[in-house]
């Protein structure tokens, strides 16, 4: 035998199903239905957003990798995530040079800094997000378009709020009962759903993002816990506080299913037991209620992640999975 | 009712040799037979350079308690007893037989033997002497997994006919061909323990084999098609509801597990005074032309093996001995089959897979059977922290491979946790 016998550690075979380019990708592609969507609703110009958002990420990888000295890794699709992912929290009408700010901080900073890909405490598109609220609050918030053929039914003129803005001061737009009711309005609720209002580019549409996300967690890219906890306790917490919007309303309007299915449940940043992932699923839903009925925010969806990420290490330690075999109380020896 | 347990994984299952029979091998020129086959003691050599010896003569004693004898497999004289490679510890001391061509079986084997009367210390006697050690891989002796401590009730005696590994069908021809002796050899087992229940249990993938046994009128549980199911205390849990306590045995919770190899083994020692000289191995995979289940005598060497099923297809890159879940790959076709073996797979090509950072994605821990976090105790094995490794369980392991084979970082955990546990074991001796 001319060629020698290869020797590794079993097992000898791996799963097909992906590895973490394939799996990167796939999460794009989930989000792609949603990106088609806003560029309809708000215009090229959304695009345009995603797109410089998306290659600052890279090039900053790219560049950041090379001055640290490490292997340059933007093919594996993570950088192009956080760069779509930062896109889409961001609203349709900031300036351009916006993304380009948000998505080196992300990187950069965020990401690469703390050792990159795996190693990242937080999620660096809700960090480059978090960045850009603090420093150019006005751009990040009032920079909110009309969208094509979309407004909450009867509330002319002020298209182009977003509907939790609406709902936190509904006095700066006009008789706040008549636009509460509206709010909460069949045909508002289905304008939500299908994503005809206002808002940050990918956030809108509710249904593309269900679609995409139960897809990601049918092939098991997303963990059904972190969703199910996030969803669950945000709509127990919208039927016993006090707000002023119907449950469907509050499920279908801001950023929630983006945060949950594409955010929240990010490999990374989020705890790996499985009772982990229970609780910080459900932390992330009663934090996001918590700042829409009280905080000064409308929309609770960011810091909350941002805040559970922080406490992901914490979450772990305290829940260590149950070993095979192990006794429960060992104290009573 | 199927039954299950927590974790574990779906791999291809690629059994193509399930509708081949079992065939046996004609007796090869040379056995080169080592003294450690089994987990224990290495026998102590009987024979020497020179001597003349038959099938069934005894070459090696049992060493101790845990250890197991050894056995000519052919007949023929010894031509030397040096170091030649092993495909478990890499090389060994092994006892060279030069076939004479006879087949000439030592005195008393293979004669009829009425064993209803024995006692159990009788059948427990033959057994040892047969050198009957576990045949589903791990090659424990048998005889001392058949005497628990006086204590410990058994209550249940499980045969394990699982053969949850990919590409391995050595088990499930055994069934189908030879179910009368399995279940014989289940009942002397089932005798020797004194245990009042007797369940085999099978896979939902050969449930023809179910079949058969049901046919016997024997207890069958059928499992779920999961890997790994057939590991001890995985089927325990599934079969029985009963969880193994960390650092125990199955006999804690009053159960015994035996392959459906050994009981066969088993019944031809109690039969026929036929030691364990030959075993059932499937041999498989894109490097062999004919892919086969033969009955192969202990000693003789893959390339002999692999020859009789028509040789290689195109050049081998990877043979491995056992399951492509966690057989061992060898790196010399010189290996011997042993007891312990229960399939030779030849693949002629070999990916490598280039390890990622971990993205903590978790699904190491969602499919250990052990309920471990593999991800954890890999990063402490890295910064070389094996307090903290053996803290998160490190040495409940059992080595499945669920983890690594579902890692999407293609990271080789188990090859880190198994340095991991040499190394705390290491540590704790110091």
């Amino acid at each position: 035998m001319k060629e020698l016998l290869q020797v590794s550690a079993s097992p000898h075979i791996r799963a097909k199903y992906y590895d973490i380019n394939q799996a990167m990708r796939l999460v794009i592609i989930a989000l792609i239905p949603t990106l088609i969507f806003s560029t309809y609703l708000f215009g090229i110009r959304a695009l345009i957003i995603v797109l410089i958002s998306i290659i600052t990420s890279v090039v900053c990888e790219a560049v950041t990798q090379r001055m640290l000295g490490k292997e340059i890794t933007i093919a594996d699709g993570s950088a192009v995530l956080t760069g779509l992912l930062l896109a889409f929290n961001l609203p349709p009408g900031v300036p351009f040079w916006l993304p380009i700010i948000g998505s080196a901080f992300a990187i950069i900073f965020a990401k690469q800094l703390f050792g990159g890909l795996g190693y990242n405490f937080i999620n660096p598109a809700l960090a480059g997000r978090a960045f850009l609220m603090a420093s150019w609050p006005s751009a990040m918030t009032k920079e909110w378009l009309a969208p094509i053929n979309g407004t909450l039914s009867g509330i002319d003129g002020i298209t182009s709020a977003t509907p939790l803005n609406l709902l936190k001061n509904p006095s700066n737009y006009g008789d706040p009962n008549i636009i509460i009711k509206q709010l909460n309005d069949f045909t508002t609720i289905k304008s939500l759903f299908i994503g005809k209002v206002g808002g940050c580019i990918g956030e809108t549409s509710a249904l593309l993002l269900l679609i995409g996300g139960v897809f990601l967690i049918i092939i098991g890219i997303v963990d059904y816990r972190i969703v199910i906890g996030y969803l669950g306790s945000f709509i127990l917490l919208a039927l016993i506080l006090p707000t002023k919007g119907s449950l469907l309303f509050h499920l279908f309007s801001g950023g929630l299913f983006l945060g949950a299915f594409f955010m929240a449940t990010d490999w990374v940043t989020s705890p790996i037991t499985k009772k982990g992932r229970w609780i910080f699923g459900i932390g992330c839903g009663i934090l996001t209620m918590l700042i829409r009925v009280w905080g000064g925010y409308p929309e609770g969806v960011s810091y909350s992640i941002l805040l559970m990420n922080v406490f992901t290490p914490l979450i772990d330690r305290l829940t260590k999975e149950r070993i095979f075999g192990e006794i429960k109380k060992e104290r009573k020896k | 009712m199927a039954k299950g347990f927590s974790g574990g994984v779906h791999p291809p299952e690629e059994k193509h040799t399930e509708k081949t029979s079992i065939e046996a091998m004609p007796l090869p020129k040379r056995v080169y037979i080592p003294f450690s086959q089994h987990t224990g003691k290495p026998a102590r050599p009987l024979v020497e350079k020179g001597a003349e010896v038959k099938v069934g003569t005894k070459i090696g004693e049992a060493d101790g308690f845990i250890s197991s004898p050894v056995h000519s497999s052919i007949s023929g004289k010894v031509v030397d007893i040096k170091r030649h490679p092993h495909p478990v510890v890499g090389e060994s001391l092994c006892c060279i037989i030069e076939s004479d061509n006879q087949d000439e079986w030592e005195q008393g084997v293979k004669v009829k033997q009425n064993y209803e009367s024995l006692t159990r210390e009788e059948l427990l006697q033959i057994i040892k002497d047969a050198g009957i050690v576990g045949l589903g891989g791990a090659a424990f002796p048998t005889y001392v997994k058949l005497s628990p401590p006086k204590e410990k009730k058994i209550d249940t005696l499980i045969i394990n006919g699982c053969e949850c590994e990919p590409m391995l069908t050595a088990d499930h021809r055994l069934i189908l061909e030879y179910p009368m002796g399995i279940i014989e050899g289940a009942r002397i087992f089932q005798r020797i323990l004194d245990a009042p229940r007797l369940i085999f249990a099978v896979e939902d993938n050969k449930l023809d084999a179910a079949q058969i046994l049901k046919k016997e009128g024997v207890e069958v549980v059928i499992l779920k098609t999961k890997y790994p199911q057939g590991a001890e205390k995985q089927l325990i849990k599934a079969v029985l509801n009963r969880e193994v306590p960390r650092g125990g045995l199955p006999m804690d919770v009053g159960c015994v597990v035996q392959n459906v190899g050994t009981a066969y083994a088993a019944f031809q020692a109690a039969k026929y005074r036929k030691p364990l000289i030959d075993r059932v191995v499937t041999v498989t995979g894109d490097g062999v032309k004919e892919p086969k289940n033969l009955l192969v005598r202990i000693g003789t060497r893959a390339i002999d093996v692999i020859n009789h099923c028509g040789g290689y297809t195109n050049p081998p890159k990877k043979i491995i001995f056992g399951g492509p879940m966690m057989g061992i790959a060898q790196f010399s076709e010189e290996v011997p089959v042993i007891k312990g073996t229960s399939g030779i797979i030849v693949w002629t090509s070999s990916p490598t897979f280039q390890e990622g950072p971990c993205v903590r994605c978790a699904s190491c821990i969602d499919v250990c059977p052990m309920g471990l976090m593999p991800t954890e105790i890999y990063k402490f094995v890295q910064n070389r922290n094996f307090q903290e490794a053996e803290k998160f369980g490190a040495l409940d392991c059992i080595e499945c491979g669920c983890c690594a084979f579902s890692c999407p970082a293609k990271i080789p955990l188990v090859h880190y946790i198994k340095f991991g546990k040499a190394e705390i074991r290491r540590l704790k001796q110091k």
